[in-house]
């Protein structure tokens, strides 16, 4: 219920919400403790955090390269959900999502997986490579530990996709304005607002749109276009890949980026008014 | 045995057995939606048919012999025929399915052919390929298999393909598919993914299946004219498996004939340097298929080791572990040093130097007759011949000082 009291109080305020993303144990168990806090203490209003792969086919070489940090310090599931825990324990309110790839899930047990996920105050989960049509396999375990599933709406989408993705995605709605992986490499554009508005006559739950958006442009585009949210991810691991050995210069950095991009999804609203 | 039912070596949808399906970024749903309907229908236009079968015969060079060996592994009673995919246009099986795929590609209306490659065999087919329909061709190779397989690179070269080096990961095939599948996610709008094996999210096992039974249909046809009758085994390869279907495929219903795939056991199965994902793995999901894997408790997918780069692969197709799991084929594993006995044996015996990755079944298909008890005939799929691997045999066998 989480996502629908911070989705439900940020329409109030006319904000969008700002949900930034970072891997888990990256680069530390600490750092990435700290990362975390330095993240909500700047305006963040959900967090997405990912579970580092070996084969990580739907992400660009930012998110590539800051995997290999986290599986080269062999910080394993169980650091990542002891870490969850540990987040949770300090912000019981905090919607919180997991972005993930199928096979981590599989390795575990998937009934093991959503157990953990829910022992740990997990909201959601997102598996970058289970398309809709194979959420089968998932989301019956994932409800029983009443974790959402959330599904990606990509831009050229058909009507049957678009309400099968609306019909099955919980929490939110990852919405994609652009083709291809994550990466700052290629902006997001304006989503199309044809195809959002299709999302929500399907009745979906809130969009957020992710992959390209890095600066404030992009979050004033997105709120344009009609979104709930943004995600922000390679920007903010860019920032860890720079300076993931100067600890402090690191947590300074994000923090001025985070402030930056969570206020102007608080104003975008306002400002395109 | 088991008993060979009718519906259960068949797909249904995307699944055979348990295994299979389309694990992909949605992203990528509708570029695998308008394949499967592009291949649907060609299976059944005759256009396409007859055209594929053109370039087949006249291009490629189909059917390619059953040649039967003159001594290697032949003891009494026991004699041994090597499907001579080694003659195909290219050098290897890899052509059969990539000139299918390529014309699908143009009747899909794309002008550009993404594809990865390990040993560089499937780089070469779809550069031919692409410089014969008029395609831009981009092969994404590993870092480590460039190097060790600069024969073929230059030969992509040559006929008009970019080469690109993948340097992350293990630097091998499997992080050559990732990134192929990466580029594809942003350009599936004009550009075919031309994936090299029976391996990968559905409709690519089905359908590399489909353009590949044409080894197993003419070796059929071949071993009952020369024999008079079925052949007691058929062994193969298998990395990702494609010339193993290939070859098994219309054999599978055929309860006397056993099916044998040969996995690269590397440095030995107790060792951590194999690519035996059949015999050593475990179930997972990886590029776009629920099949098995070489990975670690948590997930991570493993990285694989084989002498030979084309079997040089950490998943296998979905189709083979069903296969298996359901007994109707048999894997067995043999080492690199194994192979690269098998390789010299059977370019002094019979005069035709294997790729490294036939040589695995080669290696396999001897043991096997040297333990026959009975006759038996023995078909190998002798998938590729070995030119590309003469640089590093040679660099291997000198460095024993054999020669």
């Amino acid at each position: 219920m989480r996502y629908q009291k911070m989705f439900a109080e940020k329409k109030q305020l006319n904000e969008l919400a700002y949900v930034p993303f970072v891997l888990l144990g990256d680069p530390s168990y600490l750092q990435s403790f700290k990362i975390i806090q330095t993240l909500i203490d700047n305006g963040a209003d959900a967090l997405e955090l990912g579970f580092a792969f070996s084969d990580p086919v739907a992400d660009g070489p930012v998110i590539q390269e800051a995997s290999l940090r986290p599986l080269a310090n062999d910080f394993n599931v169980q650091d990542g959900f002891k870490l969850l825990k540990e987040v949770r324990g300090h912000y019981p309110d905090i919607p919180i999502g997991l972005l993930t790839y199928a096979n981590l899930v599989f390795a575990q047990g998937i009934e093991q997986y959503y157990r953990m996920a829910q022992e740990a105050g997990v909201d959601s989960v997102l598996i970058a490579d289970c398309p809709v049509e194979e959420g089968g396999l998932f989301t019956a375990v994932a409800s029983q530990y009443s974790i959402d599933t959330v599904f990606i709406a990509p831009p050229d989408a058909s009507d049957e996709t678009l309400a099968l993705v609306a019909n099955n995605s919980k929490g939110y709605t990852y919405v994609l304005s652009r083709k291809g992986i994550t990466g700052t490499e290629v902006s997001a554009t304006q989503a199309n607002s044809d195809f959002l508005s299709k999302l929500k006559s399907f009745d979906s739950a809130p969009l957020v749109q992710g992959f390209g958006i890095s600066t404030v442009e992009h979050v004033y585009q997105a709120a344009e276009a009609g979104v709930d949210g943004v995600i922000t991810g390679s920007a903010l691991v860019k920032l860890i890949n720079q300076y993931y050995n100067e600890p402090k210069i690191m947590l300074d950095e994000i923090a001025q980026y985070a402030k930056t991009m969570a206020e102007a999804a608080h104003q975008a609203q306002t400002i395109n008014q | 045995m088991t008993q060979v039912t009718s519906k259960q070596f068949e797909y249904d949808g995307a699944y055979i057995g348990q295994y299979g399906g389309q694990f992909v970024p949605q992203i990528l749903m509708p570029a695998l939606q308008q394949l499967e309907q592009a291949f649907e229908n060609s299976i059944i236009d005759k256009q396409f048919k007859s055209k594929l079968n053109h370039l087949l015969d006249q291009y490629a060079g189909r059917p390619t012999p059953l040649t039967e060996c003159s001594s290697f592994a032949v003891k009494e009673n026991v004699r041994v025929f090597l499907k001579r995919e080694d003659l195909l246009h290219g050098g290897a099986h890899k052509t059969n399915q990539v000139l299918a795929q390529a014309l699908l590609a143009k009747q899909m209306g794309k002008r550009r052919i993404i594809a990865e490659t390990g040993a560089g065999q499937h780089g070469v087919a779809t550069a031919l390929a692409s410089a014969l329909l008029g395609l831009e061709a981009t092969i994404y190779m590993g870092a480590k298999d460039i190097d060790r397989q600069a024969p073929n690179v230059f030969r992509m070269k040559l006929m008009g393909a970019k080469v690109i080096p993948v340097d992350n990961g293990s630097g091998s095939l499997k992080d050559a598919i990732n990134e192929a599948l990466r580029d594809w996610a942003a350009s599936y709008d004009d550009t075919h993914y031309l994936l090299g094996t029976a391996a990968g999210p559905h409709p690519f096992p089905k359908m590399v299946k489909h353009f590949q039974k044409v080894i197993g249909e003419e070796a059929k046809q071949q071993i009952l004219e020369q024999v008079g009758k079925l052949p007691d085994a058929v062994i193969a390869c298998v990395g990702g498996g494609s010339n193993a279907i290939g070859i098994f495929a219309d054999f599978i219903k055929e309860d006397s004939v056993r099916l044998i795939g040969v996995e690269p056991a590397g440095k030995g199965l107790d060792s951590k340097q194999h690519g035996a994902t059949l015999l050593k793995g475990t179930e997972g999901i990886i590029h776009g298929a629920r099949t098995q894997t070489l990975q670690t408790k948590d997930g991570q997918i493993q990285e694989s080791h084989s002498v030979s780069a084309g079997l040089d692969y950490p998943a296998v197709g979905p189709e083979h572990v069903h296969l298996m799991q359901t007994g109707r084929a048999q894997y067995v594993g043999v080492t690199d040093e194994e192979a690269l006995e098998a390789f010299q044996e059977l370019s002094r015996t019979e005069g035709i130097i294997p790729a490294l990755e036939s040589s695995h079944a080669l290696a396999y298909a001897k043991k096997l007759a040297n333990s026959a008890d009975k006759p038996m005939n023995i078909i190998v799929n002798l998938s590729g011949r070995g030119d590309k691997d003469l640089a590093m045999v040679m660099d291997t066998i000198t460095s024993q000082g054999a020669y």
